[in-house]
């Protein structure tokens, strides 16, 4: 996919001694680390561990304490704007509006991106088509199965093709089938260029990751390649690596 | 999927803001329930505050105690019979139920006249006439008291009693609500009472569900800006405060026949400004508040509550305590209802009323300023 900008050469993402503090907790401690275009990066750690703040200020939404982070090659402080038209976002809690049709909602966001009518149709029926969406499109998203939300909310984040799409938690509550078709869609983004950022639970899902990383209260506490961390810390799975990093060395001595 | 290049170009501003006010209005409509409600319920108010809270009395049930009934004091039940205010009982010769009766609530003034009145009359003297009202509810019992001495004033002078020769007898009048309909002053305030619940109310729930079902970060990651989410949310429900300005104000005509003397244009200008300073502090309330309940007993307590009491809605301002009128100042629905009370009982224009309406203009400004500040991203 050919983009007019950021993208196919700079890296999606840089973090520079990324900090962000609540009064005395510090939330996000001064994390590095840079995401190249088209990779799929999997951002994981336990529940507290910092992960949502991260986000959060990648997207905009928060603002660093100290450090700096550029998205699309634009600062996330400075150029937060720029930073959003080039963004896509699926969080946490599921996001689509419950009481407008599976149309409506695809206009509305295709709309405050910008897209125009035309271009919305035209999108709208591929996406709909790669996703082989059965239900009607007039019927009201609330009316839907969780699967069809999550994999509807997903193809809606990536409608206006963004340069990176951060997911938050994108599976959670939905069953394997589904899972594993979500997968397929992430991967099918990543293909088109465009760089996946996911937070995840699900261990096994991280095997999927180009490379990941493990935050620890705040901290980065590891980053690369599936393969290269069980290697770096000598398990046979990432289930291991994260207890190991999450427990600390003790709790696994022998 | 799409293969040729994306022009990345800012969104336009306003296709990005048409895009979101159509889903407003979409939400408007498709919850049909709460449209109706929200389109009934002002006539509705309007119905029963016209019918049935009035503090003009009528029916007083006016009891006339005639120790000796003859023809002057029949002359004084006849006055009660045609004045259109009371409700004559059968006149009794003895106090002695008086009391009882009043108790029982079936007596409301009693006029209690002297024996002998007549002979005392016809000899020169001046017979003592004692009105007696239930005062359980004080403004009522003034008011009644008031309607049964005028009427026994004009029998005492057709009788010619106090011959004093040179009198001056004042004559008084009610400017711009002569015949003291209380309907027409509480329009004024019903407006200003169904505003704030179709802008405040509305509004600041309906921002707080986007905050509860994390919609809202979905629209602050995305490239809206603050002032076009408040302006997108705000302008379909100021429509809809609109469309209930108008109806109740055509009601109010063909029904209590509530006068507009002034220009309707000025009133509905001044109404979508009243609308815009609820809107803003609506906003302004589910910025502050994290859920749609915290949202809408903040929106109660905090517009509802004063526009109702601390706005001359139903107590007079200059009635209360110094330090309650002080914070009327800042109640926006005092300054509307006094535009509103202007225009449409006194025909003021723009001349007259620029006072409250610069106030409201700056109110907005205020609320507007720290609505788009609070709903920055970076304050969320």
């Amino acid at each position: 996919m050919n983009r007019s900008d950021a993208g196919s050469t700079g890296p999606a993402i840089v973090a520079h001694e990324l900090t962000r503090r609540f009064g005395d907790f510090t939330a996000v401690d001064a994390i590095s680390f840079t995401v190249q275009s088209g990779e799929v990066f999997g951002f994981l750690g336990a529940n507290g561990a910092g992960k949502t703040t991260a986000i959060r200020m990648f997207t905009g939404l928060l603002a660093p304490t100290s450090g700096s982070a550029s998205v699309a090659g634009f600062d996330v402080a400075t150029e937060s704007d720029r930073v959003r038209e080039r963004i896509g976002y699926m969080s946490q809690r599921f996001s689509l509006y419950e009481d407008l049709t599976v149309r409506e909602n695809i206009r509305l966001y295709g709309g405050i991106y910008g897209l125009d009518a035309a271009t919305i149709r035209e999108r709208s029926d591929v996406m709909l088509a790669e996703l082989d969406f059965t239900p009607s499109v007039t019927s009201l998203v609330r009316s839907l199965p969780l699967g069809w939300k999550q994999k509807l909310a997903f193809s809606v984040a990536l409608l206006h093709q963004p340069v990176v799409v951060f997911l938050d938690e994108p599976t959670g509550g939905v069953d394997p089938i589904t899972r594993r078709q979500f997968w397929e869609m992430i991967y099918r983004a990543a293909a088109r260029g465009t760089t996946v950022f996911v937070t995840t639970h699900y261990l096994d899902e991280a095997e999927y990751c180009d490379r990941l990383s493990i935050m620890v209260d705040g901290r980065l506490a590891a980053l690369g390649t599936p393969a290269a961390l069980k290697r770096e810390y000598d398990v046979p799975s990432l289930d291991d690596v994260f207890v190991r990093l999450v427990r600390g060395p003790v709790a696994d001595a022998g | 999927m799409n293969t040729t290049p994306t022009h990345r170009t800012a969104p336009s501003s306003w296709r990005t803001l048409g895009a979101f006010m159509g889903k407003e209005v979409r939400h408007l409509l498709r919850d049909r329930q709460t449209l109706l409600i929200l389109l009934l319920l002002p006539l509705a108010q309007l119905l029963l505050f016209g019918f049935a809270v009035r503090t003009d009395i009528r029916a007083v049930r006016v009891l006339v105690v005639a120790p000796e009934p003859d023809a002057t004091t029949s002359a004084l039940q006849d006055r009660f019979a045609h004045s259109g205010r009371f409700e004559l009982l059968p006149t009794t010769s003895s106090i002695d139920s008086l009391d009882v009766l009043m108790r029982r609530g079936m007596v409301d003034v009693a006029v209690v006249l002297e024996p002998g009145l007549a002979s005392a009359l016809r000899s020169g003297g001046t017979p003592q006439v004692l009105v007696v009202a239930d005062g359980s509810d004080p403004n009522t019992g003034t008011t009644m008291r008031t309607y049964a001495t005028a009427v026994v004033r004009d029998w005492q002078q057709s009788l010619g009693a106090a011959p004093a020769s040179a009198r001056i007898e004042p004559r008084l009048r009610m400017r711009f609500n002569p015949t003291l309909e209380s309907v027409n002053l509480f329009v004024p305030g019903l407006i200003a009472l169904i505003l704030t619940m179709v802008t405040s109310l509305m509004t600041a729930i309906s921002l707080a569900r986007e905050k509860e079902r994390g919609t809202f970060e979905l629209l602050l990651v995305s490239p809206l800006r603050p002032w076009q989410i408040i302006v997108g949310k705000v302008l379909p429900y100021l429509g809809l405060a609109m469309a209930n300005v108008i109806t109740v104000l055509l009601a109010a005509r063909m029904v209590f026949d509530v006068p507009m003397r002034g220009s309707a244009v000025l009133l509905l200008s001044s109404a979508t400004l009243f609308s815009l300073v609820g809107l803003a502090l609506g906003v302004l309330i589910a910025a502050v508040t994290s859920s749609q309940l915290a949202a809408m007993l903040a929106a109660l307590g905090g517009t509802m509550l004063p526009n109702v009491m601390l706005s001359g809605l139903i107590f007079p301002v200059a009635s209360m305590p110094a330090p309650m009128q002080v914070v009327s100042h800042l109640v926006p629905a005092r300054w509307f209802i006094e535009i509103a009370r202007g225009i449409m009982l006194k025909g003021s224009g723009l001349e007259l009323l620029w006072p409250p309406l610069t106030i409201l203009a700056a109110m907005l400004l205020v609320l507007l300023t720290l609505a788009i500040r609070r709903t920055s991203p970076r304050l969320a």
